[in-house]
């Protein structure tokens, strides 16, 4: 039985993490740029929730602006940040979003201060336990798992059966060849960073009700993770980021269970180190020669 | 054949096209890469339904110029008509628009994505549904996803590819990646479609085939195809006129016939009689 909760408690972290490696796989598959801002859109999204619900507006009005709020910045700091960038090498890219990344974070500490804050968990999600013989369920886990399962639906249905998911896929293949078609390549790509952004939204508000604090670096080490899971599920992949999402968190909670949380994190990047090292690619990346 | 008419732009149009706007006309186009004039002075006029050719040593600066009609890359001089309207600082997806398509030397295909998908990436213009209505899978979302698949599997049995839709276009045989492109840059609604070397790798009964099809296209489609091509059985045998292009210049225009008998052309195909310097 102790498996089976530890086994949903894994799920449920997980999920979060498939959410946000979604976002860093699909931007990479689109324009090959490992977006490091990514992670504190999520610090962003958690900040606005919070101080919505902390002015006494309905948390379900804070859920639905925190994730806008996620999809209207990343747009933006696509626009201003990246777009000028295009042409130019890759690795300009990359330390831009370094950039960005640390330009958001110290926003932050300047406007709100550098002290965690508590996010009102129970205002977005009540507590509520359901217990089904042994096991223990928060109506937290369940609304994690029902949101995660069913943005990924959306997105899935988005990618595979929409024009703009057709673009998308056409834009990562091929962009040339993309834009030959008629597909307006800015657009796509800016429409990339918003599903992106807002997959990180929802990631966001359900991180921050499993562990309801924010501070400006809240993003940090969950952005770093979540792309490790990206990478892991191999980067560019959709299905792989789902998969990789949920590896690292099974991954993270069989270490705490076995009493080695402070090895948590290190567990994590090491599992980054061994992918590089055995299997680049991950579970589902196209192999490296596919990619020029 | 048709005669070819000179126009006052410098350029020439068939006499069935005299009285009508040229699908696509450029005026002293050139592009420079650095210091190289890669394309200079380059005037031409294809009239509704035309079949041109475009030829010239490897080097010429053909692809450059297919590059410039589709404005991947943005002339350094002149201009470029399409239906009679100027493409300057347009965006290669409005140009796509006004109705221009393309193939590619070395085939690009969205391997990874169906036979069907392809085509349908094609349509990306004529199927305009929101992305909500997707999601949702609201009412107009269905229609709209069927007349496109409808009319995606259209393409595709005109071009003798219907029981491949689900396959991967990445997994097809050679030939039918060729015919694939054609298809899926037909989709896009075209006036005039660019053909960048068709029958690079066909033997010569593959090549027959695709003149045939070339052929068909115009016909189906009422378009105007301009082709680079290397295969001179190919050019000869189905374009109604011909520019020649060297160093990044036209060193001849005319019919097959006045190609075929002139000079400059032999010679800079050959080199020049006696082993002399060009």
């Amino acid at each position: 039985m102790i498996v089976l909760q530890q086994f949903i408690n894994g799920l449920q972290l997980g999920s979060i993490y498939a959410l946000i490696a979604l976002g860093y796989s699909m931007v990479y598959g689109i324009i090959l740029l490992l977006n490091f801002a990514h992670g504190d859109i999520i610090m962003v999204g958690g900040y606005i929730a919070l101080l919505i619900i902390a002015a006494g507006i309905s948390p379900a009005v804070a859920v639905v602006v925190s994730i806008l709020g996620c999809t209207v910045l990343a747009c933006v700091i696509e626009k201003v940040a990246y777009t000028p960038l295009r042409s130019a090498p890759r690795i300009s890219l990359l330390i831009t979003a370094i950039g960005v990344s640390y330009f958001l974070e110290n926003v932050a500490q300047l406007i709100l201060g550098a002290d965690p804050r508590v996010f009102p968990n129970t205002a977005v999600i009540p507590t509520v336990n359901f217990r089904l013989g042994s096991l223990n369920l928060s109506l937290t886990t369940v609304v994690t798992l029902a949101a995660a399962v069913l943005s990924m639906a959306v997105l899935t249905v988005l990618v595979q059966r929409t024009r703009m998911g057709k673009a998308m896929r056409a834009v990562s293949e091929d962009m040339g060849a993309a834009q030959l078609m008629g597909i307006n390549i800015n657009r796509t790509i800016t429409f990339t960073f918003a599903v992106g952004a807002a997959l990180a939204g929802v990631g966001a508000i359900l991180y921050c009700c499993k562990y309801p604090q924010v501070k400006p670096t809240t993003g940090y080490l969950l952005g770093l993770k979540a792309f490790v899971a990206a990478v892991l599920g191999g980067i560019g992949s959709i299905p792989g980021a789902m998969l990789g999402g949920l590896a690292i968190g099974m991954a993270e909670v069989v270490v705490n269970a076995l009493g080695y949380s402070t090895w948590t994190d290190a567990v994590v990047f090491l599992i980054l180190i061994i992918v590089l090292l055995v299997k680049p690619t991950g579970f589902m990346g196209a192999s490296l020669s596919e990619k020029v | 054949m048709s005669e070819l008419h000179p126009l006052p732009s410098n350029s020439y149009l068939l006499a069935r096209d005299m009285d009508k706007t040229p699908v696509l006309e450029t005026h002293h186009l050139g592009i420079d890469f650095g210091g190289l004039m890669a394309v200079d002075d380059f005037s031409i006029a294809i009239g509704r339904e035309e079949i041109a050719g475009l030829i010239g040593p490897n080097g010429a600066g053909k692809t450059t110029i297919f590059n410039l009609l589709t404005n991947v890359y943005t002339p350094t001089r002149g201009d470029i008509l399409l239906e009679g309207i100027d493409t300057r600082g347009m965006k290669t997806c409005q140009v796509i628009r006004l109705g221009i398509a393309r193939t590619f030397q070395n085939i690009r295909l969205f391997r990874n994505m169906t036979v069907l998908d392809n085509v349908l990436v094609g349509l990306h213009n004529e199927m305009d549904y929101g992305v909500p209505g997707a999601i949702l899978r609201l009412p107009g979302y269905w229609r709209a996803e069927k007349i496109a698949r409808a009319r995606a599997m259209e393409y595709l049995s005109i071009f003798e590819m219907e029981d491949m839709a689900n396959d991967l276009a990445g997994s097809l045989p050679y030939g039918a990646q060729r015919r694939l492109e054609i298809a899926r840059a037909m989709a896009t609604n075209p006036s005039i479609l660019l053909l960048d070397e068709p029958a690079a790798g066909m033997n010569p009964a593959e090549t027959a085939a695709l003149m045939e099809n070339i052929r068909k296209i115009r016909e189906t489609f009422h378009i105007a195809i301009l082709l680079i091509e290397h295969d001179m059985n190919l050019v000869m045998g189905i374009c109604e006129s011909i520019a020649v292009l060297n160093y990044g210049k036209i060193i001849a225009k005319g019919t097959p016939e006045q190609i075929r008998a002139n000079p400059a052309v032999v010679e800079a195909y050959l080199g020049r009689k006696g082993g002399g310097r060009a």
